[in-house]
């Protein structure tokens, strides 16, 4: 290990080494380093490249606010890939590869590095403003070269083989964020007897307590009090300790999103264990203590490797024994800066020099410079950087002095390998800000702190602009105690206290002076998305005003970024180049997720098998066994045809299809919705109802039935018989089974409320039978007792109850084909037995089962619609000759009124017709449009669409359904179905193909 | 996800219910005796308003029941959830 790796390092275990690779590198680190800590340790600083130049970019930070360092490690092979993880956050382990992004060849040598000396091609808004002609280039040629050379990463090379997991919990108080101020919360709320989820993004709990310098005993006071509140908390029974989990988004009504990592860190995960975990938490009170984030500083040349925040360097120092430099610059933006700069120094780390940058006298801490100088730093006062030197890795920074009228004049150039930057801390509002609560400018502090909240919670500590660990500690007992007063118990009295020298975070945002009127290059203000001082001052000089504007067109703020560690400094310089205050121009609205979260525990459970329930139906297996091809509707699993071998679909179609005409078939209607409609106000219900009248329906007699929704259009369909004076069973569409139960019980519990009426869904209760064809009488004749199945006692439409084979049957005479019909329903239990029965009983008639699609070119031989097939929402009963069930005695049912709106029965409406090709072989395509002239050039003048379209077995041709303006006029008429090979000449007929008189019904 | 308290069950998460709309939209008692305006405007015209609104949920997947609720749009706040048929309840001034 390298001179890097100093003494100390509270997270670090020396007696555990770890090798991993980086970009097929080997190194060493230790336990409880992070990637990020055990680069540096091994002295790598170049981690990635820019996203849009290109630049060679190093560590910015060591937390979650790390815009630069994402990688992507593979655990395996490539579906095992995760980009754009930041390095800071991932935790070593045995076996560990990572990758930088966004180079090509590699990390030292980007090909890419050239947009950097083209930089001046690329401001910003450059892709809206250059890609813009030829227009058909922009697919063919530039897009796809963009997104080869930018983008953040590569996505995962497979299906995730990972598994995730989700759960719901509920809490009185939960607290976000581990540091000072989260722990004293969760104590005080646990104490005083509430149910507690204390969550962090980090392995290591403690946040800033685990930045302390230690004392000559070897340990801080911070790390000793940490220490003993992790017992106390380890021992609360009431309290649930969730470290590496990000609280990503804030939900309504105090329902919080957290993603548990939960084997990202372990060389061997256990087989079986998710990978990560969805905690949907909903906490009667929440504690938001996410700290604060210290903002880079913007200068030129500010994004070289080797220039980091400040604090960073405490952390990398203090948790893992790691110098980010041994001759270090440190810009004082505020005092932090010199306790950093001291915490260093005492390390045995060279400070070149602090060069303080601020201009405002009354900024200045005396005691802070006093305390530097005492220790022989040299400190520069009312300093600017010009710029800085070194190519991977920066090695030199050129300071200038701000004179009192505001101009700069140069004060040398200092070596250096490390530039400490620190411009102030920006409470980390996201969460809250999420939540709507409210911000509140705080022009002292140059920061947005949390002002009124909408949902029961309260920021704490550095998060809402408090300074220091004893502020922490105490802010958070107090809300802590608030919280669990807030869920009725009775605050336990509790405190804490922690001695350590404390520096104040306070700076001011905005980009440091610069000599002259001009703006210089390379000013990074979001490093993420390579947006500089003048890509803001650009956007201003051409028009953008509002941030929401700006922020788009310059993309600041934008991606997983979000804005942590340039949001308020794009602010302050927007603010500044446009003589605005700051809280004028506004902030852009924080999105969630804070960090960005898998795709995995947004899916959870729901993959594959388990995306979405599967619907079978009784008879499912006897399909099965006979070969059949499924397809799903809506949810359902239903036999779509019958294969013989050898067969083609539209071979065992065709079979199918002759069988029903010429001698018998069975299809499983089961999946037909069921609801039964019973009590006092039944009549009076299904009048109100549905268009037709229900008065003169007799017992054991069936009707068909067209529902509307009050907008006079067809939103259902079926057959409705009743079965006692009080009782309808009422079917609907397979899709539509749900929503008309619920139509229904809308108007039953909200406006029929005189009616006692009950409904029943029955829809799983009954297997259904459908027997169809000229011989479908006799084959179910042997098998039916208590019920004569002639033609004068059960005619077409008729309804009988008695058994078949011995089980309760409800019989219905009814016909989707046209021809002698009949549906047997039988318990759901019954259905396999009853189908076996049945086929068995017709095996000397050569009985066939058919499957739906050739039930759907029977019924459209017929001219029967499809609700949702040929009709979509907007037609009327008469558009699809419909007219003649609707019960025109009636006062009122739902959609009548609109019947007589002008625009109903103006003419120019689309009406269902039949469809004949001059070419019988030619199938038209559906939802093909209709012409009423050959030749039309686009943009056409469209009359009409197909909606329905199948070889007739029975017409030995093509057939077709059709919705066209003015239709049933057309009659006889030759029109026009374009198509990419020409026009397509079609005759316009009736709807019914086959047997228009209905005989074959009645046989 | 919203927290919804159905007046028969009690707080159940947003999952379980449906939405209906807006509420107190009564259907015309005689639909042929009111003009093909007043028609439109029952059937089309809703309010949308920023702040409070009165709108149907109902409880589809626990009692299946329909109620109203009174809710800030501005910040999905419940402000009461009452059964279908009652009127809804005197709010104390306009900002909850
Ligand atoms: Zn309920």
């Amino acid at each position: 290990m390298s001179e890097c790796r100093g003494k100390g390092g509270v997270l670090i275990n020396r007696n555990l080494v770890v090798n991993f690779s980086f970009d097929g590198r080997s190194y060493s680190g230790f336990a409880g380093d992070t990637l990020a800590s055990a680069l540096l340790a091994n002295g790598v600083h170049l981690l990635g490249r820019s996203f849009k130049y290109h630049r060679p970019r190093g560590l910015l930070a060591a937390g979650s606010e790390e815009p630069n360092a994402l990688v992507t490690v593979v655990r395996g092979n490539e579906a095992r890939s995760v980009p754009n993880l930041r390095a800071t956050q991932v935790e070593i382990y045995a076996g560990l590869v990572a990758h930088s992004q966004n180079r090509w060849p590699s990390l030292g040598f980007d090909v890419g590095a050239v947009n950097d000396w083209l930089s001046p091609l690329f401001p910003a808004g450059f892709y809206y403003k250059t890609f813009m002609w030829p227009r058909f280039a922009w697919h063919r040629w530039y897009e796809p070269r963009i997104r080869a050379a930018a983008g953040l990463g590569r996505a995962p090379g497979g299906p995730d083989p990972d598994s995730y997991a989700q759960c719901y919990a509920h809490c009185d108080v939960l607290v976000v964020g581990a540091g000072a101020g989260g722990i004293a919360a969760a104590l005080a709320a646990a104490g005083s007897g509430a149910r507690v989820i204390l969550c962090d993004e980090n392995g290591a709990l403690g946040g800033s307590l685990l930045d302390e310098r230690a004392n000559s005993q070897g340990g801080s006071d911070a790390a000793i009090w940490l220490r003993t509140a992790l017992t106390q908390l380890a021992a609360l029974p009431n309290l649930t300790l969730l470290p590496r989990t990000t609280a990503f988004g804030y939900f309504p009504h105090n329902m919080l999103g957290l993603c548990e990592r939960i084997t990202d860190h372990l060389a061997t995960p256990a087989a079986g264990v998710p990978r990560e975990r969805l905690w949907q938490v909903r906490a009667r009170e929440v504690v938001l203590a996410t700290g604060a984030i210290e903002r880079p500083l913007v200068f030129p040349g500010n994004d070289r490797p080797g220039v980091m925040l400040a604090s960073a360097a405490r952390t990398y120092l203090h948790r893992y024994g790691v110098r980010v430099g041994s001759r270090v610059v440190v810009l004082a933006g505020c005092d932090a800066a010199y306790g950093v700069a001291l915490d260093l120094h005492a390390g045995g780390i060279g400070i070149e020099a602090i060069a303080d940058v601020r201009t405002g006298a009354h900024l200045v801490a005396p005691a802070a410079i006093a305390a530097a100088r005492a220790e022989k730093i040299r400190v520069v006062e009312r300093a600017t950087v010009l710029g800085t030197s070194g190519r991977l890795r920066v090695n030199s920074v050129s300071l200038g002095v701000v004179a009192a009228d505001g101009s700069v004049s140069n004060a040398g150039t200092l070596p250096c390998d490390a530039l400490l930057m620190s411009g102030g801390f920006t409470p980390s509002v996201h969460l809250h800000s999420q939540s709507r609560g409210q911000l509140q400018w705080q022009a002292d502090a140059g920061v947005f702190v949390p002002a009124a909240a909408a949902e029961n919670e309260r920021s704490v500590g550095a998060a809402r602009g408090l300074e220091g660990l004893q502020q922490a500690l105490e802010d958070g007992t107090q809300a802590g105690l608030t919280a669990a007063k807030a869920c009725g118990l009775t605050p336990h009295a509790y405190s804490a206290r922690i001695a350590v020298q404390e520096y104040s975070t306070r700076g001011a945002p905005g980009a440091l002076a610069q000599p002259g009127a001009r703006t210089p290059a390379k000013a990074f203000v979001d490093w993420q998305n390579d947006v500089t001082t003048r890509d803001l001052q650009l956007a201003m000089r051409e028009g953008f005003y509002s941030i929401e504007h700006i922020k788009r067109y310059t993309t600041t703020g934008m991606a997983t970024d979000q804005g942590k560690t340039s949001g308020l400094n794009a602010l302050a310089i927007i603010a500044g180049s446009s003589a605005r205050q700051v809280p004028e121009v506004g902030l852009t609205t924080f999105r969630m997720p804070y960090t960005p979260v898998s795709f995995g525990i947004l899916a959870g459970y729901d993959r594959g098998d388990q995306f979405d329930p599967v619907r079978r139906t009784p008879m499912h297996a006897c399909a099965e066994n006979l070969g059949a091809v499924f397809e799903d509707v809506g949810m359902w699993k239903r036999a779509w045809y019958f294969p013989q071998r050898g067969e083609d679909m539209h071979q065992a179609v065709a079979r199918e299809c002759r069988a029903v005409r010429t001698g018998c078939g069975m299809f499983d209607a089961s999946t037909l919705g069921k609801i039964e409609v019973v009590g006092p106000g039944a009549v009076e219900f299904m009048n109100r109802l549905y268009v037709n009248s229900w008065n003169g329906l007799a017992v054991g007699r069936s009707r068909y039935g067209v529902l509307l929704r009050d907008d006079g259009f067809v939103y259902d369909d079926g057959v409705v018989a009743r079965l006692a004076d009080e009782r309808f069973h009422v079917t609907t569409t397979t899709g539509g089974a749900a929503r008309v139960l619920g139509m229904m019980e809308d108007y039953r519990q909200t406006e029929w409320t005189d009616l006692k009426v009950w409904l029943t869904s029955t829809t799983e209760q009954w297997a259904v039978i459908a027997v169809q064809g000229p011989r479908a009488r006799e084959v179910i004749a042997p098998l039916i007792e208590g019920c004569d199945l002639s033609a004068a006692a059960l005619p077409h439409m008729a309804v009988a109850r008695g058994t078949i084979c011995g089980a309760p049957m409800l019989l219905f005479r009814v016909s989707f084909t046209g021809e002698l019909g009949f549906e047997i329903n039988v318990p759901a239990d019954y259905g396999a037995a009853i189908w076996e029965a049945v086929r068995a009983a017709g095996q000397k008639y050569d009985i066939v089962p058919y499957g739906t699609e050739a039930m759907h070119v029977l019924r459209a031989e017929k001219g029967y619609i499809i609700v949702g097939q040929e009709t979509d929402g907007t037609c009327t009963p008469d558009d699809v000759g419909l007219s003649w069930a609707i019960g025109k005695s009636k006062p009122d049912f739902v959609g009548k009124r609109s019947l007589s709106r002008p625009a109903m029965l103006a003419s120019g409406r689309k009406q269902l017709v039949g469809l004949l090709t001059a070419d019988p072989h030619v199938l038209l395509d559906e939802g093909a449009q209709v012409t009423a002239t050959a030749g039309q050039v686009a943009p056409m003048k469209l009359i009409g669409h197909v909606t329905s379209s199948y070889r007739s077995e029975a017409l030995g041709r093509s057939i077709a359904l059709a919705m066209v303006v003015d239709g049933r006029a057309r009659q006889g008429q030759t029109l026009y179905v374009p198509m990419p090979g020409g026009d397509l000449p079609v005759q316009v007929t009736a709807p019914v193909f086959y047997d228009p008189q209905g005989a074959r019904l009645n046989g | 996800m919203l927290l919804i308290h159905c007046p028969y069950c009690g707080d159940r998460p947003e999952l379980e219910f449906s939405y209906g709309g807006q509420a107190h939209i009564a259907r015309p008692s005689k639909p042929e005796s009111v003009t093909a305006d007043q028609w439109v405007e029952f059937l089309y015209l809703r309010s949308n308003p920023r702040g409070v609104h009165a709108e149907r949920w109902r409880h589809v997947r626990g009692c299946a029941r329909y109620f109203n609720a009174l809710r800030d749009t501005r910040t999905d706040r419940f402000i009461a959830t009452y059964k279908a048929g009652e009127a809804p309840p005197q709010q104390s001034g306009s900002t909850p």
